[in-house]
């Protein structure tokens, strides 16, 4: 299994990264005017509140733009497909797709979460990451 | 009362560059000083001269260290761009904007860099990368092509278009390059055959022969008002018009933000706001130079600054209107592609070049060039 690099939580996303470990798919939501943010932001753009919470997002999505990821300079045995997805929610988010062939791909491909945990690159503990297969009714 | 414009207030008088290589063997600060120098004596001025300068944030020269270096006796105004490739504009911009408005007499814009001797831009990103990176770099987006891609990947479906038909850019870029001694690329052109059995960058959108190259050099340019302008050697070549357009939930790399991907809505923007202050449209421009980090991106910016409509700029390519004799030529020097990534200053110097009369691959006549530069652009003309 290809291995990934870990992130680093600049305290704006912590919250995000938090609920990773936790394998919770967390948005930022305004908690004035109810606006999602992905990424997030220290205010909203909509209402300029400050004040914000989050929302565990459904993991429903579809493909938006999507990607074959080759390492730049050597070979690599599992190129990883990237996806930009419209989440159900109404955000993008990027994220990868698994479980699924490349002749498969199509935008507007229905996907759903899964978590997959990943050898890291930069840190001894292994990395979950929110990744993303084919609905059942769409594979 | 009108509104207050920068456009003809502004004139660019000297241009400077280095050789253009992949392993300079000097210093960036070096590669910096002699472009700079080789600017300033083309405007026919001292360095003593030059009171104001601007560069990228990414640049690593210091400006008191190259002031040290060029023999600059005391500086009066400063700045810097943000962001990468978008800033070869910005920078322009604000030197114009700076000797309009009085704040200095003779502004110094360079960009110098050992960007394939040092620092690669093509190469995965630091792991170590932090703010706002978190949300890619997990994910395997850490090169500007992938990055990049996803947004192409959306214009392709949209229109249709294929890698085979991007690939008829770099046959151009190469073309010019050719003939451009300049060029890293001189005397090396290649054919679509060539573009298509290069090796996958990202798949299925960009092989090898459609990235820019990465660059060892530097280039310069000195700026100034008309009036001043008129009593320099060489024939002053004015900033008819230059815009910036930045917009809300934008983003320089990842651009996945706003509605439709498909289209490249700062260009158009950009476009849009430059015809608007310069009272010229794209059937006026003799020659254009086009910011491109990938050959996608000319396509987009062909049919957002209008020289044909959405989802045609392929036909339009094929049919050789961007080559030399043809109605638009494209980086006559050979682009980023061709010549040499400067951080597409290179692109801003050849538009004066055609202006000026004095390009290798020079449009007879060219009285209009147009530099775009994605986000942002420049009409520059006769003055």
């Amino acid at each position: 299994m290809s291995s990934v690099i870990a992130p680093t939580p600049d305290g704006v996303d912590q919250y995000f990264w938090d609920g990773v470990a936790r394998k919770q798919f967390l948005l930022q939501k305004c908690s004035a005017c109810g606006a999602l943010r992905q990424p997030p932001a220290p205010m909203c753009s909509e209402c300029n509140a400050l004040e914000w919470e989050t929302q565990e997002a459904t993991g429903r999505a579809k493909v938006y733009s999507w990607l074959v990821s080759h390492h730049p300079t050597e070979p690599d045995a599992d190129p990883r497909i990237i996806v930009v997805l419209d989440l159900e929610e109404g955000v993008r988010f990027v994220a990868n797709l698994v479980e699924c062939n490349l002749a498969d791909i199509r935008f507007g491909l229905p996907v759903e979460l899964t978590w997959v945990e990943y050898p890291s690159m930069n840190r001894e503990a292994p990395q979950i990451l929110p990744q993303f297969r084919p609905t059942g009714d769409a594979a | 009362m009108t509104e207050r414009s920068l456009s003809d207030q502004a004139a660019i008088v000297g241009i400077g560059q280095t050789e253009f290589s992949k392993n300079s063997g000097r210093s960036e600060l070096q590669l910096a000083a002699e472009a700079s120098l080789a600017a300033i004596r083309d405007a026919g001025l001292d360095p003593s001269d030059i009171d104001g300068m601007a560069t990228f944030t990414l640049d690593s020269s210091d400006e008191l260290l190259l002031m040290r270096a060029l023999g600059l006796q005391e500086v009066n105004y400063w700045s810097r761009a943000p962001f990468g490739g978008a800033g070869a504009n910005t920078t322009i911009m604000q030197a114009a904007a700076a000797v309009a408005s009085g704040a200095c007499k003779h502004m110094l814009v360079w960009r110098a860099f050992n960007e394939r001797s040092g620092h690669r831009f093509g190469q995965p990103q630091d792991p170590g990368t932090t703010v706002g990176w978190n949300w890619y770099l997990p994910f395997g987006l850490d090169t500007p092509a992938k990055i990049y891609s996803l947004t192409f990947q959306r214009y392709m479906d949209r229109y249709g278009f294929t890698n085979e038909d991007f690939g008829h850019y770099p046959v151009v870029a190469r073309k010019h390059a050719a003939t451009n001694p300049a060029a890293w690329f001189y005397e090396r052109p290649i054919t679509l055959e060539d573009h298509q059995n290069s090796r996958w960058i990202v798949e299925p959108i960009l092989r090898l022969l459609d990235c820019c190259q990465e660059s060892d050099g530097g280039v310069a340019l000195v700026i100034t008002t008309p009036e001043r302008a008129k009593d320099m050697p060489k024939p002053p070549v004015s900033i008819r018009g230059i815009v910036d357009a930045q917009l809300i939930h934008g983003h320089v790399m990842f651009n996945y933000y706003q509605d439709d991907l498909s289209r490249y809505e700062e260009n158009y923007r950009a476009a849009s706001r430059l015809w608007e202050m310069t009272g010229l449209g794209p059937s006026d421009m003799d020659v254009a130079t086009i910011y491109e980090n990938f050959s996608p991106i000319v396509f987009m910016q062909l049919e957002g600054y209008g020289f044909c409509n959405a989802g045609e700029s392929v036909d339009f390519v094929k049919a050789g209107h961007i080559e030399l004799g043809g109605t638009i030529p494209v980086n006559p020097h050979g682009g980023l592609l061709g010549e040499a990534y400067i951080h597409g200053v290179n692109n801003i110097l050849e538009g004066v070049r055609q202006i000026r009369g004095e390009a290798a691959n020079q449009v007879e006549g060219a009285e209009h060039a147009l530099v775009a530069g994605g986000r942002g652009g420049m009409v520059l003309g006769k003055a």
